[in-house]
């Protein structure tokens, strides 16, 4: 039987990073035609354990063996060199190449003078679209794609390069209900034709619908090998975190009030010009939670950034209250009462080399007690950031600890701190929970619900439909900058979000 | 570290003086006679470190907001000719309204000077090395041109008259008042970086515009000011030069001297305070660099070589993010806004 | 079909109007300030090439280093460096060849210190060139003694037989000494490498994402060492013509900002090479233009202002050019596997 010969074989992989111990001796064996699930919740070491077997990594110790025999992946080109190609959880594509120069990099068709033959590389990506059906146009900027085809790209990329173990890391984050539901048509056709596929993911919906075999790993370990057969869900879900979890987030019937905010006939262009948020209106209630669903790139971000006076609006009134903020400049906003949780938080949510005790209080250094006469209050600073580290269970060895050694969960509670410290009627929470475990995931979760019940407007944006399905009490779904329906949650359910976000259509 | 870049680059410094022919013990002997042997070549050192501290301090207090100044040159000869103006083109106050008067207006020139570029950089993200650079030459010329047609002194020399004696800072026996004044500001500096909510802005603009912007800090506002400061940091030496030491202006004086602040900065690892020691030693060799020629008979240019080897000694472990923290390295960071608005 | 075309070319025409429309009224401001006497068109026309020829090739030296994602602002230091080190070799040796060939060579061993600096050790890139600046002033002042002279002389005109004889575009563009005739070759061959070969398509990669091309087994650093490197040789040429070519000596700081200029010559011609030969002929312009000011008798008394022209040029289109052209993703940003 083809199907028990072992394509690839990890045994005794083990890599720190600094005191972290990332992958502990862990072994895997995956085989030829099978689809094999890897499970784990954030920071599992599944991302790390692909990409030591795809060259990126180099393993502290460990052996792997292709076809039987042992291998050096000292580099991504060793990896490819071994039949090996992998489709990254943050693609790794040049969005100001084409489709077709994207997939022969590294391995161009060309003449004797190195000259590229571009001509041959389309007709290599065609044939290969059409073996595989996975439709492309070759000619196409990458950046102009939207994601779930250049995740396609991705995976011609490997095809291109004779790939017959396929790596893919969390492929189903950025995808629709109805592209996932495409991609693991394509995963199991592939399986069918001999490809060895490493799945990972930490959806379980997902893991029992296509695996062959699962893997699930937790604090750099395997923890247990199962098939989909032997087990279910909470079965995975325990194996998965060490306890049992619970799957929805307990909360109780919203009791809107006032209207916060208000936004009317928006209008935004993005950075490049193009019109990202069109005629968009919609409006949240203090003490209810408006979640907007849709794929990530649709104006979700333009229309965040616009609430919060980071970027202007070209058209169309936004009202916080009573007034207008159109023209506010993101200080005054921040003064009228509006919390924002940025969705990228390194880049946008911490000062990553200030201590932990200045990040906390961020959005308020200037005023008292932190600041008198112009002059920073040392002790003020300090005592304050100590209660907050304490109310909010931030780990960090001090507050003056520079906030970028934290870890993922303890800088958004840092930031979920200092923005539910605020005072605020409104809270904008961009990707709240994005990368960060799932103990975090729940504080931030409790959190959310919390300051709803206490009557503060919350606008949620996430690319986690779950997210979107278990904390809203209304929700929009966003496509191509509009919001296409705006319904209570419970007349939503996955299927038609799914749909609408794809199609940005209701109809069936 | 530093201290081990400067004896790397004297040691260097050593054997290219030994390749020229000459004798790097008796060049050395005589720089430091020259600049520490008494109190008279000490208060020459001093004299030559002010604005060299000035020039630090200008290019350090920029690099907290991210921002990498080397128009110290271009504001620094600004500063030093309206100071110049002043201190001969008005007459009949007393010296304690006239001496700070042609300060104030050189440091005003300096800071109208040196927010051309933060105003380029915030409303066109036009990044401020090209155009620093550029606006040193434009103010070469621009100077040069003000010395010859409009403020000069009669008779063949280009320059401007002598500054009256109402506008001279005097010397405190042999220590020059200018130098104290430098120390008062730098130490003025630190303060305003390390205790103020104004200070807190810039080193958050400088470590993380992104976020800065977030948190509702107005990036522009806080790079435009910033850059102006800066300017007036370096303007501020050429005022106090041309009150304290050379009484007027004249085209051509202190050229380069922006770029040894750059030197005397990473030297100091841009902490304001540090810059002291650091403009004294950099001071002390363009001090000894006559006495060297004299009696030694080493070209005093060897000083700039030694210089150029100090700046990489020193440039080299602070650029190369190894021997830092991550918090050192972000500090020193100005190539994350490279090109972008 | 030819419809189709001619009305393609209209909108072509119409959208390059601004640029249509400058580049008319430069010329009839040329030929006015020349007297429309054929000799000094002429003159300004070469004069515009002249000068244009360092910015371009210290342009391509930028974008040879920023397309694969480093920064270099030591151009200015590197160009200097190369003048130095290839008037010194050609006066020793009296053999101009070699002294090109050094100012070369020091230019790319320039660009080994930059790349060692911002791509080995992963320094800051704009830290690295200014020390790099620095250190080439201090370096060529101490080591140069005056006194030294050309023993053949500066570089001679080469003219290409009756090509040369058409009036002005033939004396123009036909009668040229010979860095500036491989300069006019190096612009289309740098283009066609860049958008044409492997090397050029792995350039572009690993400028734009430099994780991306690893991936495909491009090795990020490799590549940024190499195109570094020839970046540094071709600021190397950019020395040695002006020590060699144009002025025949060398002078202290000769370089006099056109390492910067160049960087502003990448920028307005949009990182490509074609595009920075335009630039720079604009702002050769602006630095010849200083001979049609002899003409017509012009702020001769005034130097200085004309001594500005194309520094304040400089800031205009980069202040005016930034926001609105791309550059690379990834210059600034150090490169590192893990």
């Amino acid at each position: 039987m083809s199907s028990n010969t072992l394509a690839l074989e990890a045994t005794g992989i083990s890599k720190t990073f600094g005191n972290v111990i990332a992958n502990d001796q862990i072994n895997l064996e995956i085989k030829k035609g099978r689809i094999h699930a890897l499970l784990g919740e954030n920071g599992a070491g599944k991302s790390t354990l692909v990409n030591i077997l795809f060259g990126l990594y180099k393993a502290d110790s460990g052996t792997v063996r292709v076809d039987g025999k042992t291998v050096d992946l000292g580099r991504p080109k060793d990896a490819i060199d071994h039949g090996i190609g992998m489709v990254h959880q943050h693609f790794q594509l040049v969005p100001v190449l084409t489709v077709a120069e994207n997939i022969v990099l590294g391995n161009e068709p060309s003449n004797k003078a190195n000259v590229v033959d571009i001509e041959s590389a389309k007709e290599k990506v065609r044939e290969l679209a059409e073996t595989y059906q996975l439709d492309v146009d070759t000619e196409a900027m990458v950046e102009d794609l939207p994601v779930g085809t250049q995740q396609r790209v991705e995976i011609l990329r490997s095809l291109y390069r004779k790939a017959d173990i396929l790596i893919l890391d969390e492929p189903t984050a950025v995808l629709t209900p109805q592209e996932t539901d495409h991609l693991l048509q394509v995963l199991k056709k592939l399986a069918t034709q001999g490809v060895a596929i490493i799945f990972i993911t930490h959806k379980l919906r997902e893991v029992l619908e296509v695996a062959d075999e699962v893997t699930v790993m937790r604090n750099g370990q395997v923890v247990g090998s199962t098939t989909p057969a032997e087990t279910d869900e909470s079965g995975l879900a325990e194996m998965m975190v060490g306890r049992s979890v619970v799957l929805r987030v307990a909360k109780e019937e919203a009791s809107p009030d006032k209207t916060v905010l208000k936004v009317n006939n928006l209008c935004v262009h993005d950075d490049r010009g193009i019109l990202a948020v069109n005629d968009l209106s919609l409006e949240v209630r203090s003490g209810e939670i408006f979640g907007i669903a849709g794929v990530e790139g649709n104006g979700q971000r333009e229309l965040v950034e616009t609430i919060t006076g980071l970027r202007n609006a070209h058209t169309g009134q936004i009202l916080i209250g009573d007034s207008s903020i159109t023209e506010f400049s993101p200080r005054q906003i921040s003064e009228l009462g509006v919390a924002h949780i940025p969705e990228d938080r390194e880049k946008h949510g911490l000062i990553g080399a200030h201590s932990v005790a200045d990040n906390l209080i961020l959005n308020r250094y200037y005023k008292t007690p932190f600041s008198n006469n112009g002059i920073r209050q040392q002790k003020a600073i300090a005592d304050y950031a100590t209660e907050m580290v304490e109310k909010f269970d931030i780990r960090t060895p001090s507050i003056e600890t520079p906030s970028s050694s934290l870890s993922g969960g303890n800088k958004q509670k840092a930031i979920a701190a200092r923005e539910f410290s605020h005072d605020a009627k409104l809270l904008v929470a961009s990707q709240p929970t994005r990368g960060i475990d799932v103990g975090s995931i729940e504080f931030v979760h409790q959190q959310l619900i919390q300051q709803r019940d206490q009557g503060l407007a919350v606008l949620l944006v996430s690319a986690e439909l779950d997210e979107i399905l278990s904390l809203s009490d209304r929700i929009g779904v966003i496509y191509r900058g509009s919001l296409i329906v705006t319904e209570n949650s419970t007349d939503l359910d996955r299927n038609r979000i799914g749909r609408i976000m794809t199609t940005g259509s209701d109809s069936t | 570290m530093p201290i081990l870049a400067v004896a790397l680059a004297i040691a260097t410094g050593a054997i290219i003086i030994a390749f020229s022919g000459s004798s790097p013990v008796d060049a050395y002997k005589a720089l430091i006679d020259g600049s520490l042997s008494d109190s008279k070549s000490i208060g020459r050192t001093l004299e030559k470190a002010t604005p060299l501290v000035m020039g630090g301090l200008a290019v350090a207090f920029a690099f907290k907001a991210g921002l990498f100044n080397i128009g110290g040159q271009g504001q620094l000869v600004f500063g030093a000719l309206i100071a110049g103006a002043v201190g001969y083109g008005i007459t009949g106050l007393p010296w304690i309204i006239h001496t700070p008067l042609a300060l104030l207006a050189g440091a005003v020139a300096g800071a109208l000077w040196g927010a051309i570029p933060g105003i380029l950089k915030a409303s066109r993200g036009a990044h401020e090395v090209i155009t620093t650079i550029m606006l040193n030459f434009v103010a070469l010329n621009m100077t040069d041109w003000l010395a010859s047609k409009v403020w000069r002194e009669e008779g063949v020399i280009v320059r401007t008259p002598h500054i009256e004696e109402s506008a001279e800072i005097p010397r405190w026996g042999e220590i020059p008042t200018g130098f104290l004044l430098a120390v008062v500001i730098a130490f003025v500096c630190w303060y305003l970086l390390r205790s103020t909510t104004f200070g807190f802005e810039i080193k958050s603009v400088g470590l993380n515009p992104n976020a800065a912007h977030y948190a509702g800090i107005s990036v522009k506002k806080i790079v435009i000011l910033t850059m102006a400061i800066s300017g007036l940091l370096a303007a501020l030496g050429g005022a106090i030069e041309t009150q304290g030491v050379v009484g007027r202006y004249e085209p051509g004086f202190n050229a380069g001297l922006g770029f040894e602040g750059i030197t005397i900065a990473l030297l100091a690892r841009t902490h304001p305070l540090a810059v002291i020691p650091a403009a004294i030693l950099i001071g002390a060799m363009e001090a000894g660099g006559s006495m060297m020629q004299f009696k030694a008979d080493v070209s005093p240019e060897i000083t700039d070589i030694i210089q150029a080897l100090i700046l990489i000694f020193v440039a080299t472990p602070i650029i190369v993010r190894w021997f830092l923290s991550q918090k050192e390295a972000n500090e020193l960071s100005v190539s994350t806004t490279w090109g972008s608005s | 079909m030819s419809v189709k075309e001619s009305k393609s070319i209209q909108q072509v025409l119409f959208s390059k109007r601004w640029w249509i429309l400058t580049a008319l009224i430069l010329v009839i401001f040329t030929l006015w300030t020349a007297e429309f006497q054929e000799a000094n068109t002429t003159a300004v026309l070469a004069g515009t090439l002249r000068h244009s020829t360092p910015l371009v090739l210290g342009a391509m030296c930028g974008l040879l280093c920023e397309r694969s994602g480093v920064i270099n602002i030591g151009i200015e230091g590197q160009m200097l460096m190369s003048a130095w080190g290839g008037f010194m070799i050609a006066s020793t040796s009296g053999s101009l060849l070699l002294g090109v060939f050094a100012g070369i060579v020091i230019g790319m061993m320039m660009g080994a210190v930059l790349a060692g600096i911002s791509v080995g050790l992963r320094g800051d890139q704009i830290i690295a060139g200014t020390v790099i600046n620095i250190a080439a002033i201090g370096i060529t002042s101490f080591f140069f003694s005056l006194g030294r002279t050309l023993p053949s002389g500066k570089t001679q005109v080469i003219k290409l037989g009756p090509l040369a004889d058409i009036p002005v575009a033939g004396r123009v563009l036909f009668s040229n000494k010979p860095i500036t005739f491989l300069t006019l070759l190096l612009i289309p061959t740098l283009w066609f490498l860049l958008f044409r070969t492997k090397w050029g398509l792995r350039t572009r990669a690993v400028g734009e994402h430099p994780s991306a091309a690893e991936t495909v087994g491009v090795s990020v650093i490799g590549m940024r060492y190499f195109n570094v490197m020839m970046g540094g040789g071709v600021a190397g040429l950019a020395g040695a013509y002006l020590s060699l070519e144009a002025v025949g000596s060398f002078e202290r700081g000769m370089t006099n900002g056109k390492g910067f200029v160049a960087l502003a010559v990448m920028i307005f011609g949009r990182w490509n090479p074609v595009g920075a030969w335009g630039a720079a002929l604009l702002f050769g312009y602006a630095s010849a233009v200083q001979t049609q000011f002899q003409f017509r008798d012009w702020l001769t008394n005034d130097p200085q202002f004309i001594g500005i022209i194309p520094f304040v040029v400089t800031i205009v289109v980069l202040a005016g050019f930034v926001g609105r052209a791309r550059p690379p993703a990834s210059i600034g940003q150090p490169y590192s596997r893990e």
